[in-house]
C-alpha cells in the first residue's frame, strides 16, 4: 500500500504540477498573480513590443467549419465559390476556427441576426476590409497583421500594420468624444496589471469579421489587456451596443508577441491596392475585367 | 479637422528661454527639461508644426524677420484668414471661371472657407529671431537648383508617372493638370489618393502642410520613437540602434533608425520608395533629422537632405515645434474620399461631352 500510496501522491503532484503549467501557459485574466510582468516606463506592467493574434477570428469570430470560400453561391450539391472569387481556389476557402465569442454565440437582437445574415451573403461588396476601410475596435486586434503597443511615461498608442491604422489611448479622459471616428475615442485606466481601455464614439461603418457581424453607433468595447507571460497577453473585449445586441458579451483570445529579432510594422497601406476595384471603372482607358491573365491553367 | 485653430500656443513669447545656439550639432537640454527614465530628453507630446515661415526665402532677402516686420505680417495673415472666414452671401452669383483670385471660396472652383484652414498664425523663432525660411543651408535660404540630370529626369517622369504628394514639385511640373493627370488614378497626387499626406507633411523631412491639420504626436519608448502626423494618420516608427532595412525593402516614408547625440535625438533615413519622391528626389534619398529642445515646451525640428542624382549639395533647414493641448481627431481620409473617384469620372464626362460636341 505504501507503494501505491507513494505512487498516488506522485501522480497528484503530477497533476498539479502539470495544471500549475497549463494555469500559466492559459492566458486568463484571472491568472495574473502567476506571472509578474516587468515594469514599463510609466511603471506599469509593459505591454510594449509587437504583437499579433493567432486565429481565425477575422474570418468569423463565432465558432465555425471551413467553408468553400467568403463568397459562395448554390452548386448542385450545396454552395460553391461565387464567380468573383473563384479563381482563388484553396487559397480563397476559409479556415474553420473554434471562435473567440465567449459562449460561443453573439446574442443579436432578431432584426440584426437577420441583418448580420445579409451581411453575410453580401460581404463581397459590404465589408469594409475589401475597400482598405479602417478596421474599428476590436477587429484590429485580430486582423492577421502585427500591431505594435508604445507605453512611455506618459503616454500609450498603438499602431496596426493593416492600413496604418492608430490608435492613442488616452490615459486622461478628454471627455466626451465630439465626433464618431472608425477607431472610436479610447480612453485608458490601469486595474492592477491589467489595462482597461473604454473605447466609444465609433461610426456605424466597421465590422467584427468577415462574416458580417457588425455592430451600431451606440457600440460601446471595454478592453482588457493582461500580460500573462512574457510573450503573452491576454486580450479580452466586451461589447456593448443595445441597439444589435440583447446583453453585453465578451470575446478572449491571447496575443503572442512577435518574437522574431527583426520583427517589425512594415507598410501595408492597403489603399493603394483597391484602387482598380474602387475607381479603375473611370479609368481613360478601363482595363480588360474579363482577362484573366495570372489565373490560367498551365496546361492550357 | 482644424482642430488646432482655436488653440495656438503662443510660442513667440518662448524666445526668452531660449539660449542655445540652433546650429549645434549636439545639444544640450536645459536642466528643467522632461527626461525619460534612462536619461534621454522626453519628447512625447503632441505638437503644432503650423507656421507662417516659408521653406524657401525670396532670393537676397535676409534670414531674420525685424521683430515690427513679424507683428505687421502676422497681423496681415489674420486679417486675412478673417475676411475668408466671412459668411457667403446666399444669393451670390457664380464665381468667374477659374475663380477671382481671392481668398476663400470664389477664389478658385471647390476654394475652401479659410474657416476649414489652419495654415500657421505665427513665424518660426529660434534664438529669439523669427525666421525668414525654413531653409537654412545654403545660407541664402534657398533649395539648391536641382541637376540638369533631376531635370530632365523629373520631366520625363511627370509624363507617365503618378505625381507626388509634394506641392513644390507639382508647381514645377507643367504637365501637372494636363498630360493624362485625370487619366487614372495612380496619376492623382498622394494626398488626393489618400496615401500620405499633402505636401511632405508625414515626410521625412516632415514640412507643415501651411493649409490644415499640422499636428504630430510623438511616443517615446527606449526601443522605438513613433511620430505620428496628424495628416491621413501616418505613423512613422522609428527604431533605435540597429541596421537600416535591406535595400529590397523600402517603404512610403523610408526606413527610419535612430540613435542619440547627447541630447538630441538624431534619425537617419533611407529605403524610400519611387513614389514618395521628395521635391523630385530618386529612391536614394537621405534624411538626417535632428530632434532637440529650444524650452520645455518647444522643440526644434532640423532636417538635413541629401539626394546627389537631384541636388549638387545636402541642405538643411530647421523649425520650431511649440507643443499644443490639443488633441488629434482621426483622419479617415480614404474612408470618405468621393473626391477621387468623382475627379476620374468628371473628367470621363468632359470627355464624352467634347466628343459630343466635336459631332456634326
Amino acid at each position: 500500500m505504501p507503494t501505491l500510496l507513494r505512487t498516488l501522491v506522485t501522480a497528484a503532484a503530477g497533476a498539479v504540477a502539470a495544471s500549475v503549467f497549463w494555469i500559466a501557459a492559459a492566458p486568463t485574466a484571472t491568472q495574473t498573480a502567476a506571472y509578474r510582468a516587468p515594469r514599463g516606463a510609466d511603471g506599469h506592467a509593459d505591454l510594449s513590443g509587437i504583437w499579433q493574434a493567432l486565429n481565425e477570428a477575422n474570418y468569423d469570430i463565432e465558432p465555425h467549419v471551413a467553408r468553400p470560400a467568403m463568397a459562395v453561391r448554390p452548386g448542385p450539391y450545396g454552395p460553391v465559390p461565387a464567380p468573383p472569387v473563384l479563381q482563388l481556389g484553396a487559397v480563397g476557402s476559409v479556415p474553420p476556427g473554434m471562435g473567440v465569442v465567449e459562449g460561443g454565440e453573439i446574442p443579436y437582437t432578431p432584426d440584426a441576426l437577420k441583418k448580420r445574415n445579409e451581411n453575410r451573403e453580401n460581404w463581397l461588396t459590404s465589408d469594409p476590409e475589401i475597400k482598405c476601410y479602417l478596421p474599428g475596435v476590436p477587429r484590429a486586434t485580430y486582423m492577421p497583421y502585427p500591431l505594435q503597443i508604445f507605453q512611455s511615461q506618459k503616454a500609450l498608442f498603438i499602431a496596426y500594420e493593416y492600413a496604418g491604422a492608430v490608435r492613442n489611448i488616452y490615459m486622461k479622459d478628454p471627455g466626451p468624444p465630439p465626433v464618431d471616428a472608425w477607431m472610436g475615442q479610447s480612453v485608458g485606466r490601469w486595474e492592477g496589471d491589467s489595462l482597461v481601455v473604454d473605447v466609444k464614439g465609433f461610426t456605424d461603418q466597421s465590422w467584427f469579421d468577415r462574416s458580417g457581424n457588425f455592430h451600431s453607433d451606440q457600440l460601446h468595447v471595454v478592453e482588457r489587456y493582461t500580460r500573462v507571460g512574457r510573450d503573452v497577453i491576454d486580450y479580452e473585449a466586451t461589447i456593448e451596443d443595445p441597439k444589435v445586441f440583447t446583453r453585453p458579451w465578451q470575446m478572449r483570445m491571447p496575443l503572442y508577441r512577435r518574437v522574431e529579432p527583426n520583427a517589425q510594422l512594415m507598410d501595408f497601406k492597403c489603399v493603394e491596392f483597391v484602387e482598380e476595384l474602387m475607381y479603375g471603372q473611370w479609368r481613360k482607358k478601363p482595363l480588360d475585367t474579363k482577362d484573366t491573365k495570372g489565373a490560367k491553367d498551365t496546361k492550357d | 479637422m482644424p482642430t488646432s485653430r482655436l488653440a495656438f500656443v503662443p510660442f513667440v513669447s518662448f524666445v526668452t528661454f531660449v539660449s542655445l545656439v540652433s546650429m549645434a550639432q549636439v545639444r544640450r537640454a536645459p536642466s528643467t527639461m522632461p527626461r525619460t527614465a534612462d536619461g534621454h530628453p522626453d519628447f512625447t507630446g503632441t505638437y503644432d508644426a503650423g507656421t507662417l515661415t516659408p521653406v524657401e526665402r525670396a532670393p537676397g532677402t535676409p534670414a531674420i524677420i525685424p521683430a515690427d516686420e513679424v507683428k505687421k505680417l502676422e497681423k496681415q495673415a489674420a486679417a486675412r484668414m478673417t475676411t475668408g472666414d466671412a459668411p457667403i452671401k446666399g444669393d451670390r452669383t457664380a464665381p468667374p471661371v477659374g475663380g477671382d483670385g481671392s481668398v476663400g471660396p470664389a477664389g478658385n472652383v471647390g476654394g475652401y472657407n479659410t474657416f476649414w484652414l489652419d495654415p500657421g498664425s505665427h513665424y518660426t523663432v529660434i534664438n529669439g529671431q523669427a525666421r525668414a525660411s525654413i531653409v537654412v543651408d545654403p545660407p541664402d535660404g534657398r533649395v539648391p537648383a536641382i541637376t540638369p540630370e533631376a531635370r530632365q529626369r523629373i520631366a520625363a517622369r511627370t509624363r507617365t508617372a503618378a505625381a507626388t504628394s509634394d506641392t513644390i514639385s507639382r508647381e514645377n511640373d507643367p504637365g501637372y493638370e494636363g498630360g493624362g493627370a485625370y487619366d487614372d488614378p495612380e496619376r492623382r497626387p498622394l494626398g488626393e489618393r489618400c496615401l500620405l499626406g499633402f505636401g511632405s507633411t508625414s515626410g521625412p523631412p516632415i514640412l507643415p502642410t501651411y493649409f490644415y491639420n499640422n499636428l504630430h504626436q510623438i511616443v517615446q519608448t527606449k526601443d522605438s520613437v513613433m511620430i505620428l502626423t496628424e495628416m491621413v494618420h501616418d505613423a512613422r516608427i522609428v527604431r533605435m540602434g540597429g541596421q537600416h532595412l535591406p535595400k529590397t525593402i523600402r517603404k512610403w516614408m523610408g526606413d527610419s533608425i535612430g540613435r542619440w547625440e547627447g541630447d538630441t535625438l538624431v534619425v537617419d533615413t533611407t529605403n524610400f520608395t519611387d513614389k514618395t519622391r521628395f521635391r523630385g528626389s530618386t529612391p536614394d534619398l537621405h534624411v538626417v533629422e535632428r530632434f532637440s529642445r529650444l524650452d520645455a515646451r518647444t522643440l526644434l525640428y532640423r532636417f538635413t537632405i541629401e539626394d546627389p542624382a537631384t541636388w549638387p549639395r545636402p541642405w538643411t533647414g530647421e523649425y520650431a515645434w511649440p507643443a499644443t493641448s490639443d488633441l488629434i481627431y482621426e483622419y479617415a481620409c480614404h474612408e470618405g474620399n468621393y473626391a477621387l473617384g468623382n475627379i476620374l469620372r468628371g473628367a470621363r464626362l468632359k470627355e464624352a461631352e467634347d466628343a459630343a460636341k466635336k459631332k456634326p
